[in-house]
Formats: structure tokens, C-alpha cells, sequence
């Protein structure tokens, strides 16, 4: 079959386009594709987008009964103060404009992080050297307190009580290092 | 040019060593996303910013080099002719996002091509490193370590609660992307790779074509990487991954011997049919060239052919593909044109190996 636009090369790239109710076929040629925007180079951003963008969309289940986008007015509000990024747009594109709309968009974030990261919404992993501040202290903490749990419960108290000495001076180390940041 | 220069330069040094288990497994490869704390993401970001970014990269790594992999080289995506992005991409040295901005995207490579480091794609910071057959430890031990070294320069943006904060909310947490490619013939050929991706996929892995997303399993080559950023330790999303790639060599192992048993003749008919059509065709399509290409690599794992280096597999996959073609013929090709490019450059190929 030749490509329906250039009518040199072979079609390569098969589509079915619905509008309105009206279905329409189109074979083109990749390079035809690509030119008139049925593809690009990384299609396979064009359909994660537009899955992730639907993600965002169904963000509470009362927007399934709502018959107007009325539910989104609170969420159009939302801008980000530093990028300017709005919570509308970054629903259409599904993707941040700075650091700063984590914390801007933080209260609608975790259904959609749920969603995408097989219901996790926490980082469980590096924590980088300086931009990590005290995290690694805080981590070393939540260690040793489920190691005391642990000990207890097996009742070896003496190490427990090693470990729960360990917990009071990573503890104050902590409150010292948040007197001093004050 | 002659062949041979170009075949030097057509595959990545790092590629002709062999890595554990590279009778299945071809590459590890670790990804990690990183942004600036201070300035907008490249999909917001003013050119301004994100020339002042790729700047600093610039003069960043000709003031200092990071261990092994010194001379990294600055490859700004608009000084590159379509063509030659093309071959990046087909390199993998780039991804396809990247190749497609230009103005203030680059790409930092180390000399052995292991290492990229892409500045202002979708996120300012996009560290790959490969390692070639099964060795995702290693990548990862790698890639943490250059991640270091570039986090004494830079304010990465990071958070107590969602870890590594990236332009899209499929990277945040880790920003990880573990991934590594596999040749499985033997389960593409029983089908058993169909049913199988299911129970993968629950693991919260993906299998996908060599291009990665929405792309076929060309040539039975199959990447299997981690879907999951959030949640989850760097470490654990490598060990999921290593058990279930483990599986996936034992399953094709086995279903390789399987096929031995059950129908040797047929499986070296085919093997050599295949190696017949690379040798003698005039014409060949990119699909055909894959698939003959996976049936000899199939048939040198197994013993059946004997005098082909594998690595000249891995040079024939990368080099019949459009960009490579057309960088070699130093022209823009119609597709006809590239099949017989395609079929004339692996005939050329496979008698050089046999002359030497």
C-alpha cells in the first residue's frame, strides 16, 4: 500500500482516527508520520503523557459524577510560586516545571504517586550527601528504634539497652543540629 | 572511509568485552535522573537558564575528571545533523528525547562510550552507564559513585518525603531506571515470553522492545527494567530485577535446550538459512536483518557456527539500522535504497571476518 500523503513510499504507519463518530483510516509512510505529527521520534513519550495526564484527571472519585469540570476549579487555582507552573497544566502534561510543585501540588500528589509507583508514595532510597541534611541521622534512628523493638520483644535487654543509649545521643545530635539551623 | 574504520567506530569499545552470562544477556545499563535544586526543570526553564546549565557542565568536566572515565567529550545536540543524532540514538549514547531538542541540550560521553551524561533533556540530569552482558551491581556501584562525585558540585533537588524530585512523577524517588537487555529466542520462538511478561510486569517490571517503550521485540531482543521509583531502595529494585532476569536465563537456557532435543535439525535449518540470506541477499529489510541476525547469534551460542565473533553481531545490529546506513553512505537514503545498503554492507561484513 502507498502512503497516502506523499504517494512515493510504502505505508508503513496505520491509523484509525474516530471524530465526531466518524472513523477514518490513514496509512502514511513513517516519514509522512512524522511530518504531519502522527509520530515522533519519542512516541512513546506522546502515549505515557497521555496516560499520565489521565491519571490526573480522575483524581477524586466524585469527578466521575460531576457532569461539568466545575470539581477542577479549586485545583486550576494552584500555581506553583516559583515556576508558575498551575496544577491545570501540569495535569494536561503530566510533568513539573521546578522542584518547588512537589510542595505546591503535595496534597494531590500521593493518589497519582499511588497509582504510578504500585501504591508507594515515600523514598525509601539514596539520600544524597548535603541536599540530604540530617535524613541520614533520621533513617540511622528509625533503624535502631525497630532494632530496640526487636531486642525487647526477644527480651536480650542488655543490648537493648546499648541500642536505646545509641537512640538518645543520635536523638540530641538531631535536636542540636535543628537548634542550630534556627 | 574504509569498513573496518568505520567499524571501529560504529560500536562502543566497551561493547567488545564480554560480560557474565552474555550468551543472554547483551547489556546492564543504570539511569539515574537528577535536577538542580535552584532552577526550573528543562521543560519550563528559559534558555538562559538552561544555557547557564550546560555551561557549567561544560567547564565542570575539563576543570576535573571523574576517576576512569576522564575525557569526557561535549557533544551539543545543536551542532548535530539529523543523521548523525540519529546514530547516537542508535547507539543508545543518547535517548531519542534528547536527539529530538536541540538548542541547549548536550550529551557528555566518556571516551570508552560507557558513560553519557545527557544535560537539559527531560530532566537537567540524566546519568546512563552501561556495563556490558549481566552486571547491574556493578552499573549500579558505578553510577552511584559518579552521582556522588557530581552531587560535591551540585544542589540536586531532593526531598525528605518523595527523594529525587524529576520532571515527571514516574522517575521521582529514586530516579532509577535499572534496565538490561536480553537475546531470548528460544522463548520468543515457543511463545513462552507472552505468558510470562504478565507476572513480570507484577513485580512492577516491564518488558519491552529494544527502543523501549511501545517498541517490538526486534531481533528477539528484549529490555527488562524497573517500572517502580518510589518506594523501593536503589538496591532492591536491582535485586528484583537480578532475580527475575536470573529466571528469565535459566528459562531461555532451558527452552534452548529443549528445542535441541525436540527439533535440532530444524532449529540448525533454520540457523543456517538465516546465515545463508545474510551472506547472499542483494535486498533486506531492517525486520528480515534482525531476525537473521538473532537466528546466527542463536546458532554461535549454540555451537552450530563457530567462526563469527559475537561482537560483530552486536556492529551488524547497530550499523543496518537507517541512521548508521546513511552516515555510512554519506547521503539521505529512500528506504529501498537502505535495504540494499543493509543486504551489501553485511555481505561486506561477514566475508571481512571470514578473510581474517
Amino acid at each position: 500500500m502507498e502512503c497516502q500523503n506523499c504517494h512515493q513510499r510504502q505505508a508503513t504507519v496505520h491509523l484509525t482516527q474516530v471524530i465526531n463518530g466518524q472513523k477514518t483510516e490513514i496509512h502514511v509512510c513513517e516519514q509522512c508520520a512524522k511530518d504531519k505529527g502522527y509520530m515522533s521520534y519519542g512516541e512513546e513519550n506522546f502515549t505515557l503523557n497521555d496516560l499520565l495526564s489521565g491519571l490526573f484527571h480522575t483524581e477524586s472519585p466524585s469527578t466521575f459524577s460531576n457532569k461539568s469540570t466545575q470539581p477542577y476549579k479549586k485545583s486550576t487555582q494552584l500555581k506553583c510560586p516559583t515556576c508558575g507552573l498551575t496544577y491545570q497544566e501540569f495535569a494536561r502534561t503530566g510533568k513539573f516545571g521546578c522542584a518547588t510543585c512537589y510542595q505546591t501540588f503535595d496534597e494531590k500528589l500521593n493518589p497519582i504517586l499511588r497509582r504510578v509507583h504500585s501504591g508507594n508514595t515515600t523514598h525509601d532510597g539514596k539520600i544524597p550527601k548535603r541536599e540530604g541534611g540530617n535524613l541520614h541521622m533520621k533513617r540511622e534512628l528509625d533503624d535502631y528504634k525497630s532494632k530496640l523493638r526487636q531486642l525487647i520483644e526477644q527480651e536480650e535487654f542488655e543490648e537493648a539497652a546499648k541500642v536505646r543509649d545509641k537512640i538518645k545521643s543520635l536523638q540530641s545530635q538531631l535536636h542540636e543540629g535543628e537548634d542550630g539551623e534556627q | 572511509m574504509s569498513l573496518q574504520q568505520f567499524m571501529n567506530e560504529a560500536i562502543s569499545p566497551w561493547m567488545k568485552q564480554e560480560g557474565p552470562d552474555s550468551d543472554i544477556v547483551m547489556s546492564s545499563r543504570i539511569r539515574l535522573a537528577r535536577n538542580f535544586s535552584q532552577h526550573p526543570f528543562p521543560t519550563v526553564a528559559s534558555e538562559e537558564t538552561l544555557e547557564k546549565i550546560l555551561e557549567f557542565f561544560n567547564e565542570e568536566f575539563k576543570r576535573q575528571s571523574f576517576r576512569d572515565y576522564d575525557n569526557f567529550e561535549l557533544v551539543k545536540m545543536k551542532e548535530l545533523q539529523p543523521v548523525e543524532k540519529r546514530v547516537l540514538v542508535e547507539k543508545h549514547l543518547i535517548s531519542p528525547h534528547l536527539a529530538e531538542k536541540s538548542d541547549q541540550s548536550a550529551t557528555l560521553i566518556s571516551q570508552n562510550e560507557q558513560v553519557s551524561v545527557m544535560v537539559n533533556e527531560e530532566d537537567h540530569i540524566r546519568i546512563q552507564l552501561y556495563f556490558p552482558g549481566f552486571q547491574l551491581d556493578r552499573a549500579l556501584e558505578q553510577a552511584s559513585q559518579l552521582d556522588d562525585w557530581l552531587e560535591e558540585k551540585i544542589d540536586y533537588a531532593f526531598d525528605e518525603k518523595r527523594g529525587y524530585l524529576t520532571a515527571c512523577p514516574t522517575n521521582v524517588g529514586t530516579g532509577m531506571r535499572a534496565s538490561v537487555m536480553m537475546h531470548l529466542p528460544a522463548l520468543s520462538m515457543t511463545q513462552q515470553i507472552n505468558r510470562m511478561t504478565p507476572a513480570i510486569n507484577q513485580l512492577g517490571l516491564v518488558v519491552r522492545g529494544i527502543y523501549g517503550e511501545g517498541s517490538e521485540a526486534v531481533g528477539n531482543i528484549y529490555q527488562i527494567s524497573n517500572q517502580i521509583t518510589l518506594g523501593k531502595s536503589e538496591q532492591d529494585i536491582v535485586e528484583d530485577l537480578h532475580s527475575v532476569v536470573k529466571q528469565l536465563i535459566d528459562q531461555e537456557r532451558k527452552a534452548r535446550d529443549a528445542l535441541m532435543n525436540r527439533s535440532g535439525i530444524q532449529l540448525e535449518d533454520r540457523i543456517f538459512r538465516s546465515y545463508g540470506v545474510l551472506k547472499h541477499s542483494r535486498i533486506i529489510e531492517s525486520k528480515e536483518a534482525a531476525k537473521c541476525l538473532s537466528d546466527l547469534r542463536l546458532g554461535i551460542d549454540l555451537g552450530f557456527i563457530d567462526h563469527i565473533p559475537k561482537t560483530i553481531l552486536n556492529e551488524l545490529m547497530i550499523l543496518t539500522q537507517p541512521g548508521f546506513l546513511q552516515q555510512y553512505a554519506k547521503t539521505t537514503l529512500s528506504p529501498d535504497e537502505r535495504d540494499i545498503r543493509r543486504a551489501s554492507l553485511i555481505r561486506e561484513r561477514l566475508q571481512l571476518e571470514n578473510e581474517e
